[in-house]
Formats: structure tokens, sequence, C-alpha cells
């Protein structure tokens, strides 16, 4: 019975100990970024000028978009609030981000019940599954602005954007056969996302159709799951499976991180990498020179924002100046550059930290 | 892994979930006491690790002829156990809440939230000032400390540590959501980074962490107090309690022993990625709970091994490095791996009916 009580004793002191320094740490928190201002690209965008930028009638736009878990889908919402700010007409209701389809349905009902929206922006979890209240919000005479994940029917939405994981894949491939040529030893290794997702498959559909017009093919493929860890260890198996390795594309920046660290663990440098969706870091490191990371293919998160600005149109019953039309497009669909050390510049003050 | 509970409820039901009256304490504290002896190496706990160490070579055996020289590589070997020292240490914890009868589904958040405490700007400019070992510190306190909690609510509030875990597993994935603002946090400590990302004697640091963490709690389970207890309460908690031990202390203590391993886990993980993040450790717990059950614990208490645990962890970690060093697709590994846990419960079956049969 003693002996239990000091060591009963022992674990008190010991929790004790560990207490205090959780007590110690929780004086900490991150001290705000400091340059984070700047990268809603509204500021630039909106100098170009044009008469759409003059203060209109005030718009009330509805905002759904997943939560914001991982750097790129953070921005996405961050992005579209500060283009919310750059216009003295629009007032912005952001739903809080969700995974749950039935939340975010609600929400988009809730907007609908709102006499004061004039139109929604709903970035959606799952396409397929806000269809059909997106149609309710359309038949209800309220515009719906679809981005990034398509509904399943064209006629949910007003107008729809796009990024282009097909075209990521392509833009990803195409740089890769420049680099590599014609060398059919070539070994090029590809590490995706979460492989039941669409999007991954498209990215990859891409990558291969690019690669295999110029005699390439990808000789060995892995996925992480869009997560840091999941690149890491994706990537250290990758590594031993393929000893001789001439080219890498990541699928995604977000998991960029755990795959530099996996490759510098190994202490590999033979190949060189090339990313996807165009993180500031990786960027960071494209501009530096100092690893395998030689380019990056975008994959913008200012959609939700262009969403915005679209929504704020299509309320204010104006076109886009730029286009002759007098209506605005049904679909848009964004490009994906490559970002390489010689446009990095252009793109790293836009691009999101992961 | 599921195939496990009905099996597990026909050999330990007995013990485990008859009311408390009819069973007098001397027999379950008898009961209790040979267990202690069986995970000593006697009957049953033999049988069941020979299944595992089977279905484990067996993989390897795969792994050898598929791949060659690839697979048993020294870099390849090391890639493996790097990568299960993470799962591993997390599940080493979690055996011992699974065999207080418990079970922790907030680990995988538990190691995130930690990872992220430990790489604030405010966190690495104190480590920076003083030492990283402040890093190592603050994981494993939050760490603890989410466990202390966790152990409270069950013990104290009642709650069934299936909810209460739950609910830690949310919060705590949002608490780190929240403190890192969903940013990745690269760690700059280059001395934190030399260490848990380096070598000791040609193996990864981590892995050496791994096999210390492994001793030590084989050493808790099998021959403290602390570990016959646990093994007690998870066996026959109404027993354990006429027998005189405080059983919501003592789930207290596991809980946060749970907790503590996925904070030693969460700077593990820092070291492997270079960074914290509030997405380490997702769906790890479901991981590690497989890990634990394939490796031969008793999903609903009273039995516990971490040599099978820390096998388990091995089976999987090895079947993945397998499946890529063969260029196999994700859904190809998924259905298998699937299926391997469930051969995996079965032979140990097989050779634990042999083996017990008390």
């Amino acid at each position: 019975m003693t002996e239990s009580t000091t060591w009963r004793r022992g674990v008190t002191a010991s929790l004790a100990v560990l207490a205090s320094a959780a007590i110690l740490a929780s004086c900490t928190s991150n001290a705000p970024e400091e340059s984070e201002g700047d990268d809603g690209g509204g500021g630039d965008a909106a100098a170009a000028g044009s008469s759409n930028d003059e203060i209109g009638d005030t718009v009330t736009i509805g905002f759904s978009a997943p939560a914001a878990d991982h750097g790129w889908m953070g921005a996405m919402t961050t992005l579209a609030q500060a283009e919310a700010d750059e216009y003295e007409d629009i007032e912005l209701l952001v739903a809080e981000g969700t995974n749950d389809v039935s939340l975010q349905i609600s929400q988009i009902e809730t907007f609908i019940n709102n006499d004061e929206i004039d139109a929604i922006v709903v970035v959606p979890f799952d396409g397929a599954a806000l269809t059909g209240v997106a149609l309710e919000a359309m038949e209800a005479g309220i515009p719906v602005v679809n981005v990034d994940r398509e509904f399943s029917d064209p006629n949910a939405s007003r107008s729809t954007i796009l990024g282009d994981n097909y075209g990521m894949g392509v833009s990803a491939g195409e740089y890769i056969c420049e680099q590599v040529g014609d060398d059919s030893e070539a070994v090029i290794a590809e590490i995706a996302g979460i492989d039941s997702l669409p999007l991954t498959q498209d990215r990859s559909q891409g990558f291969e159709d690019a690669l295999s017009d110029c005699g390439q093919e990808v000789d060995n493929r892995v996925a992480g799951d869009f997560t840091v860890q999941g690149g890491e260890q994706a990537t250290s198996n990758l590594l031993q499976a393929a000893p001789e390795i001439d080219a890498i594309w990541n699928h995604d920046d977000d998991q960029g991180v755990g795959v530099l660290s996996a490759i510098e663990n190994a202490g590999r440098d033979e190949f060189f990498l090339v990313g996807g969706a165009g993180s500031a870091n990786m960027m960071r490191h494209i501009q530096e020179g100092d690893s395998v990371v030689e380019a990056t293919v975008l994959y913008p998160a200012s959609q939700a924002a262009d969403g915005v600005r679209i929504a704020r149109l299509l309320a204010q019953d104006k076109a886009m100046s730029d286009l002759v039309e007098n209506e605005i497009p049904r679909l848009i669909q964004l490009y994906a550059p490559v970002v390489t050390g010689d446009n990095v510049d252009e793109y790293i003050d836009s691009a999101f930290e992961s | 892994m599921n195939d496990n509970a009905p099996a597990g409820v026909a050999a330990g039901g007995g013990a485990a979930s008859s009311p408390p009256g009819d069973q007098a304490p001397a027999p379950a504290g008898g009961s209790a006491g040979r267990r202690f002896l069986k995970s000593l190496g006697g009957g049953g706990g033999r049988g069941r690790m020979l299944g595992l160490i089977v279905a484990l070579i067996l993989i390897c055996l795969v792994g050898a002829i598929t791949a060659g020289d690839r697979f048993v590589d020294t870099a390849n070997v090391l890639t493996i156990l790097r990568a299960a020292a993470v799962l591993g240490v997390v599940s080493i914890g979690v055996t011992f809440v699974i065999t207080a009868g418990g079970i922790d589904l907030s680990v995988g958040s538990v190691l995130g939230l930690a990872s992220v405490w430990a790489t604030t700007l405010a966190t690495q400019r104190m480590a920076e000032d003083t030492h990283w070992l402040v890093m190592v510190f603050t994981a494993a306190a939050v760490g603890t400390a989410a466990g202390l909690v966790n152990g409270l609510i069950v013990a104290y509030g009642k709650v069934v540590s299936f909810i209460a875990t739950l609910a830690m597993l949310i919060a705590a994935r949002g608490l780190a959501e929240i403190i890192s603002g969903r940013r990745t946090q690269l760690v700059t400590d280059s001395g934190f980074e030399g260490f848990f990302d380096g070598n000791f004697l040609g193996v990864p640091t981590i892995v050496w962490i791994f096999a210390i963490v492994a001793a030590i709690a084989w050493v808790l389970l099998n021959r403290t107090t602390f570990g016959r207890r646990t093994v007690a309460v998870g066996g026959n908690a109404e027993a354990a309690r006429l027998a005189g031990i405080n059983i919501k202390r003592h789930l207290v203590y596991v809980f946060a022993l749970s907790g503590f391993t996925a904070g030693i886990a969460a700077v593990m993980m820092m070291g492997r990625t270079g960074a914290g993040t509030s997405t380490h450790g997702m769906l790890l717990e479901l991981d590690a709970i497989a890990a634990v059950v394939v490796g031969g614990t008793l999903l609903i208490g009273g039995r516990g091994t971490i040599i099978g645990t820390v096998i388990g962890v091995l089976i999987f970690t090895t079947l993945e490095n397998v499946f890529v060093l063969n260029n196999l697709s994700t859904s190809v590994q998924a259905l298998v791996q699937g299926g391997i846990i469930v051969v995996a419960v079965l032979l140990q079956q097989r050779f634990a009916v042999r083996g017990t049969s008390p």
C-alpha cells in the first residue's frame, strides 16, 4: 500500500509538472501573420477599372462553402470575403463552412427564405447533393453561382465557375515532357490526392494524356490524402519503390510539405518535383531554387472571389464589361498555368498559405 | 475488426458481462491472476501471437517475392519502421485504454492538437530562446491534459468512453484549427528537426522512441500493479472494485496515459513531417484501434498485449509498403487491407482456440 501511495504521489507530481508546462504553453498563441492583407488580388483587378466597378445598388449575397480544413479551402473563403470588402455595395453573408451536406443544404434554404438575399454563391461540399436545393433557389428567382464543384443539373445554377483539374494534369504533364524530353527510360512518378474523388481522377487523366503525347507514362503512382502526414507516408514508400526517379508530380501543395519532408529524409535529389494548387510555401521554394521543387501548377483559390463578383453583377443586372455579351456567361473555366522560377513573382502574392 | 467482437464476447464475456452480484471477488481475482500468467507467454497468449507472426511473415514473404531486393533493402525496412513508429506509439496508449474496458477515439485529434500547440510561433520562439525540449514538453503536456479531461469525464462524469472521447475527437480538432488558423505550421528549430528526423546508430530516432515506449509499456502492463489493475478493471470492474481498486482514479490514469502517448506521437509526427497541423492524426484512431484489436487485445477489455499491438501495427505498415513497391492502386490496397483484418483475426482465433479452451 505504501509502495503504491508513493507511486501515486509520483504520478501526481509528474502530472502537475506536465500541467504547469501546459499552462506555460497556453500563454502561447500565434501572433497574427503580418502580410495577410493583399492576397485578395482584389486591389489589382479592381484597379483594372471598368464601369462595373462603380458603386451600384447594394446587394446581399449569401456565401456557403465547405469547412476550411486545409489551406486552399481556407483561402477560398478568406479571398471571397476580401473581395466583398472591396466593394461598398456588397453585403456578404458567410455561412459557417461545413463538410456536412445536410447542414449545407439547410444553409442554402435559410438563404432562400431570407428576403434580403439577392444572389447565392455556393462552393458545394458535394455538387450532386446540393443540386436539389440550388434548383429551389433558382426557382425562387435567386441566381445561384456554383463554384469549383459542379452541380449535377446545369439548371441549378445561373453561372458556374470551375477550376480545371484535367487542365492541371495536362499542364503538369506538358511541363514534365518538356523537361524530360523523349528519354524512354525516364521514370515519372505521381503523388495523387484522394483517389475516390472525381477531381483526383481528372487530374490523373490529364497527366496521363499529356505524358502519352510525348511518349511517357506514369511509372509509379501513390496517393496521399491531401494531408501533410499522408503526403509524407506515401512519398517515403514511393521513394523506396523507385530507386531512380526523373520527375514527380504532386497533386497538392498542402500535402507537399510532407512530400518534401520525406524527400529530405531520404536524401534524394536526382529528380525534380512539380507541385499542384500553388501554395505560397511551394512558390517560395521555387523562388529560392534550393530544393527539388521546380514548378507548381495553379488551381486558383480566388475562384470563390470570382463567384462573389459574378453574383454581384447578376444581382445588379450587369454584364461582364470585357465581353461583348449582354449577359453573364453560363460557364467560366479557369486556366491552370505552370508557375516556374521565371514567372513565380507574378503569382506569389496571390498564393495561399498552406 | 468487428469480426472480433462476437468472438471476444464468446471468449471473455463470462467474466466481463455477468452481473456483479453473482460473482464473488475471489474467483475474479484469480481469473485476473490467470490472465496475468497467460500474458507472460503461456497458453492462449502464445497461440494468438503465433497467428499474428504467421500473418506478418506471410506479408513479408509476399513482399520479398514480388518486390525482391527493393523490399529486403535496409533502407526500406527502416522506412517501414519509421512509418510504424507514430501509429505504434499511439496504438500502445490505446492498448491500455481498451484493456481497461474503454475506447479512445480522440487520439488522432489530440495528436493534431498537440502538434499544433507545440509549433505555434510563441512556443517555437520560446524553444529558440531555451531548448527545443520546450516543444516536446508542450506536446506531451497538451496530450496528457486532453487525456486527463477524457478520463475525468469518463470516470467521474460517468459518460461512456465512446461518447466522451468522440466529443474530444471533435473538440480537439476544432481547437487545433482555431490555434493554427488552419495553417500548416513549419518547425523552424533545426535542432528539433535534426534530432527527431535524424538517426542514432543508423536507426531513425523515432524508431528508437517507438522501441523504448513499447518496452516501457510492456513492463508497465505485465510487471506492475498498474498493469494488473488495468487488466482487472477491464475484465470485471465490479470485482476489481471489491478487491479494493479505485476504479475511477485508475481510469483517469489510463486515459491520461493514452493522451500522453498521443502527445509523444505528435512530437514524432512533427519530426517526420517537419510541421504541425490540425490535419495531423486524421483517422489515426481507427488505424490504432484496428492494430490493437488485430494484435489480440480484447475490445471489451480484460486482456491486452503490447507485443500483439506492435505486430499489428507492423502488419499494417508493411502491407502498405508492399503495395506501394508493387505500384498497386489505393482501391486494391483498401480492399486487401480489409481482408487482412478479417484473416488476421480469424487466424488469431484459430490458434487461440487451440491454445486456451479453459
